[in-house]
């Protein structure tokens, strides 16, 4: 069957599109025609130079990436599969980028937006909204990931101000946040802060020497002694309910996500296969290398459907947590076996980064263990389908 | 300020064209269809005026039932409503009858103070179309312009053609086409492609444009193609490798064919 | 013989070479009558060198404000020439204002507006390329007069020496409420070269020149060869060189005898304005860009070691000759 023509998305495999409203395909290739602007022709040497492009933050407002699927303060209020299918062009450009929406929209934002007193929403939001102001979240200490309730961070009453001690570790963001989201343990349980930057004793300092994520930004947060009005404290939130409320909006982007970067790495594997002629003939037309490109894109069909399945099922307010994690651990899972897999298909010329795959799996590193390690979602999933909890 | 954008949906740049074999027009099906660029700055330039100034944006798309999403792109892009002319007797239409249609789309809107399009398309030749319109709507023709200011009821426009630039003076109403270079357009926002859904979009006819006239009288076709030969590629010549020499070799070449 | 009516292309003291092609292709329909639209004594210092080309006839449409309004005059005049002559057919440079001019006669007339022709034979079928070369169209005009547009390259001036009958037209005054005035004018800053469209050779660099001091070596070839400068999209929207000089699909149509291609991938919106060229020359690095397969004569090469060395040979062989 030669001379057919090949197909360049493996997402038309399944012809997913036709699943989606004409809303969200528009919102879809609006965010792909913005990233290959504005982006894709930057983002190697980005990577390389460990560089955040904070102009983009802006231009992201502008379309209404930012916190798109909340509703009022200048948000776009869009349903949460187009928000999903904005993650998932995001991550096919970088992750680095899609987690700089995923932190800002839903980390940052939400927690605001669900948590913040009226104040605080119209305070923060409508600028985070913009892209005008940048916003990170603190809950990862230093010594506690996947078990945030031993957290060492404390604020303690003083009057009546908080005095807030301790630090947070591998904050997206952090470093050039106007505003830190923080949880803290306090006497009454764990509760959130907005922190302002520029507070007093509150400091930053950026992880350097990743090889993952290169083009976002990563960041210690320190907290010495720093006070806090009463006004700061996000009111609504009590318990670990309030943070992790967040990062379950935060995981959905994330298994969105994980399709496009897998995408991407299949589709510059399909044309370096397309163009790459070894033995007399391109090495698409081998065997071995089409039982690749077969496996991967039946993969990522999986992912993408079971990604718009979880989507329909979160604009329909039904999702549950462990529904999130089977997302999440499949997706990204699968995405970074894609990735080292596509690296196999372009040889040599993989480890440059003039192509996207080895790229894609060193930032999947990240997205593998944040926001959840695939361990802490597997004991999830475990728990759901046994009734035993195993975490410890 | 009433201000008419006239968009055109094409077959994405880069992608192959065929002429359909049974009639000699462009075959359209095969390839993706997206809002020609020159046209999405067109509706920029109006998108723009309507920033800085009170304005009304109707955007007009003469095509099959996929040119709606051309007018649903620049209404998300910040356009007020929509009229899209659809009619299947209009298939293959040339020149003339296009800007004909275009122009009756142009009278249905009240007190036009000024009409924008794209210079040319991407998807053919006909970069005469909106002179022509609006020669048909006596609209002084203030076309190829790389700058536009319009203010106190005239437009003021650079044009640039081969032959060079010209500065341009007209009064309103008046219809102006852009090159690429005017501006870059605006991506269509999120809240934008939300609201375009319930923009108003007029879908309409040939017998809703032109309800006096028998179809004869301007669906006349004016040419007929007496044959369409795709051309063999352009087979390859001779190809060398530079290894130092090839300036000389080249030379060579150019006096063996009397071309030095 | 019927006359067939050409619209003269000219700056008010030359001919453009262009319309001395559009007599030889009129030639072939009938009798050419050309049409001078200008001020006043224009068509006078015109008159000889378009009868030497072949023109039977020249009539002159002349008015103070001919030239102070965007072509409108021109499909005026055309417009009144067709209905008081009779004209069998209208031939036009296939320019940016001629298509235009011919477009908007068209309509008025109710005519058949045939495009870019390359060819045409004495029953009035035109040859046309189309979608970037890749199709050969014939086509003819099945309703009211042909109002044919004419590639500026396709047809060889020839000289027909004669005496051309002088006729005057009087202008309509133009509505200054229908029309654009033209405050300012300014020339393409093209020096001592050809234009893009009339010249023999033309020598385009692309994105390859890798920037603006590199387009010296592109002119160097060029003004060698006696032929104009033209540029890629790519090159143009990158900021090498200035946008009249684009060739391609949203630029300038060339289809001179000799096209030399520098650093220039081929991208098929380049292609469109330039494969209709006898012949193609093309020196770039890349092996896999698309426009050495359809060069006559390929080199894989850096073009700042080719074009400088051709530019020598030019040169020399120039000196000799």
């Amino acid at each position: 069957m030669s001379g057919a023509k090949p197909m360049k998305d493996p997402l038309d495999l399944l012809d997913l599109p036709s699943t989606l409203t004409d809303e969200e395909r528009e919102i879809q290739a609006t965010v792909a025609k913005f990233l290959s602007d504005r982006v894709r022709p930057h983002i190697g040497e980005w990577f390389e130079n460990a560089h955040f492009a904070r102009e983009i933050a802006p231009e992201l407002g502008k379309l209404g990436v930012l916190g798109m699927h909340l509703e009022g303060y200048g948000c776009s209020g869009t349903n949460a599969v187009s928000y999903g299918l904005a993650c998932l062009e995001l991550e096919a450009a970088d992750s680095g980028f899609r987690s700089f929406v995923s932190v800002q929209g839903s980390l940052s934002m939400f927690s605001i937006w669900k948590w913040g007193s009226e104040e605080q929403k119209q305070e923060w939001l409508p600028r985070l909204a913009a892209g005008e102001a940048i916003g990170c979240f603190g809950l990862t200490e230093p010594d506690f990931g996947s078990n945030p309730s031993g957290m060492r961070t404390r604020a303690v009453r003083d009057g009546a101000d908080w005095i807030l001690n301790g630090s947070k570790m591998w904050i997206t963001n952090g470093g050039i946040a106007d505003v830190a989201t923080v949880w803290a343990q306090t006497e009454d349980g764990i509760r959130g802060f907005l922190v302002p930057r520029g507070t007093p004793g509150f400091t930053t300092q950026d992880i350097k020497q990743k090889m993952s994520l290169r083009a976002s930004i990563t960041s210690e947060l320190y907290f010495d002694n720093v006070r806090l009005p009463d006004s700061a404290r996000l009111p609504l939130a009590q318990g670990l309910r309030g943070p992790l409320s967040c990062l379950n909006e935060a995981r959905f982007g994330i298994l969105f996500g994980a399709v496009g970067a897998a995408r991407d790495c299949i589709q510059a594997a399909i044309e370096y296969a397309d163009s790459r002629v070894q033995f007399d003939k391109p090495i698409s037309a081998f065997q071995l290398t089409q039982k690749k490109l077969a496996d991967m894109s039946v993969s990522v069909g999986n992912a993408a459907l079971l990604a718009v399945h979880l989507g329909r099922l979160k604009d329909q307010h039904r999702i549950r947590p462990e529904q999130i994690s089977v997302g999440k651990l499949n997706n990204v899972r699968e995405a970074i076996a894609i990735a080292r897999e596509c690296r196999t298909i372009l040889g040599a010329n993989g480890i440059s980064l003039e192509y996207s795959p080895l790229r894609h799996a060193n930032n999947l590193e990240s997205v593998l263990t944040y926001e959840g390690t695939s361990e802490m979602h597997t004991l999830v999933v475990g728990q759901a389908i046994t009734g035993q909890a195993a975490f410890r | 300020m009433n201000i008419v954008v006239l968009v055109k949906q094409v077959p994405d740049s880069g992608a192959e064209r065929t002429l359909s074999r049974a009639d000699h027009t462009l075959d359209r099906e095969d390839a993706d269809l997206v809002l020609d660029e020159i046209n999405e700055r067109a509706a920029e330039e109006a998108l723009s005026l309507k920033d800085t100034a009170d304005a009304h944006v109707t955007v007009v798309s003469m095509g099959p039932e996929s040119a709606l999403e051309a007018v649903r792109k620049v209404l998300a892009m910040g356009a007020d409503r929509g009229i899209h002319v659809c009619d299947d007797r209009l298939r293959g239409a040339d020149v003339l009858t296009t800007a004909k249609v275009l122009a009756a789309a142009v009278r249905r809107v009240a007190d036009v103070d000024l009409v924008l399009a794209g210079d040319a398309t991407t998807d053919g030749q006909a970069s005469a179309v909106p002179a022509v319109v609006a020669d048909l709507l006596a609209l002084p023709q203030v076309t190829h312009v790389r700058k536009l200011d319009v203010g106190a009821g005239r437009v003021r426009a650079e044009r640039r053609t081969e032959n060079g630039e010209a500065t341009l003076d007209a009064p309103l109403p008046a219809l102006v086409s852009v090159t690429e270079k005017i501006n870059e357009p605006r991506y269509p926002s999120f809240k934008g492609i939300m609201a375009a859904k319930k923009k108003p979009v007029d879908t309409v006819d040939l017998d809703d444009l032109f309800p006096d006239a028998d179809d004869a009288g301007f669906l006349v076709t004016r040419t007929r193609v007496v044959e369409a030969v795709a051309r063999p590629a352009r087979s390859a010549g001779t190809r060398i490798t530079d290894d130092g020499s090839a300036g000389r070799q080249v030379a060579a070449y150019l006096i063996a064919h009397k071309l030095l | 013989m019927p006359d067939v009516l050409v619209l003269v292309d000219h700056d008010g003291h030359h001919v453009n070479k262009s319309t001395y092609e559009l007599l030889a292709a009129a030639r072939r329909l009938g009798d050419p009558a050309a049409l001078v639209v200008g001020t006043p004594g224009t068509a006078a210092r015109l008159g000889e060198s378009l009868a030497r080309h072949g023109a039977t006839g020249v009539l002159a449409a002349e008015s103070a404000e001919a030239a102070e309004f965007l072509l409108t005059p021109a499909v005026d005049a055309l417009e009144l020439a067709v209905r008081e002559t009779a004209a069998s057919a209208v031939l036009v440079s296939a320019t940016t204002d001629g298509r235009e001019v011919a477009a908007r006669l068209a309509a008025r007339l109710d005519a058949g507006l045939l495009i870019d022709a390359v060819d045409l034979d004495a029953s009035g079928v035109v040859t046309q390329i189309v979608f970037g070369g890749s199709y050969t169209v014939r086509s003819q005009v099945t309703h009211g007069i042909p109002v044919i547009t004419v590639r500026p390259g396709s047809f060889e001036p020839a000289e027909h020496p004669g005496t051309a009958v002088e006729r005057t037209l009087t202008l309509p005054a133009v509505d200054p409420a229908a029309s654009a005035r033209v405050t300012d004018r300014r020339a393409a800053p093209a020096g001592d070269r050809p234009g893009l469209t009339e010249a023999a050779v033309v020598v385009s660099g692309g994105r390859g020149v890798a920037g603006a001091e590199g387009f010296e070596v592109v002119e160097e070839l060029a003004d060698a060869m006696g032929g104009a400068v033209g540029a890629s999209r790519a090159a143009v929207d990158a900021g090498y060189y200035p946008h009249q000089f684009q060739v391609g699909q949203t630029g300038a149509s060339v289809s001179p005898r000799l096209y030399v291609a520098l650093g220039i991938s081929g991208a098929i919106q380049h292609l469109a304005g330039m494969q209709t060229s006898k012949t193609i020359v093309a020196v770039n690095k890349d092996p896999e860009a698309p426009i050495l397969d359809l060069a006559d004569y390929a080199v894989v090469g850096d073009l700042f070691a080719v074009a400088p060395q051709l530019t020598r040979e030019v040169a020399a062989r120039r000196a000799v000759g």
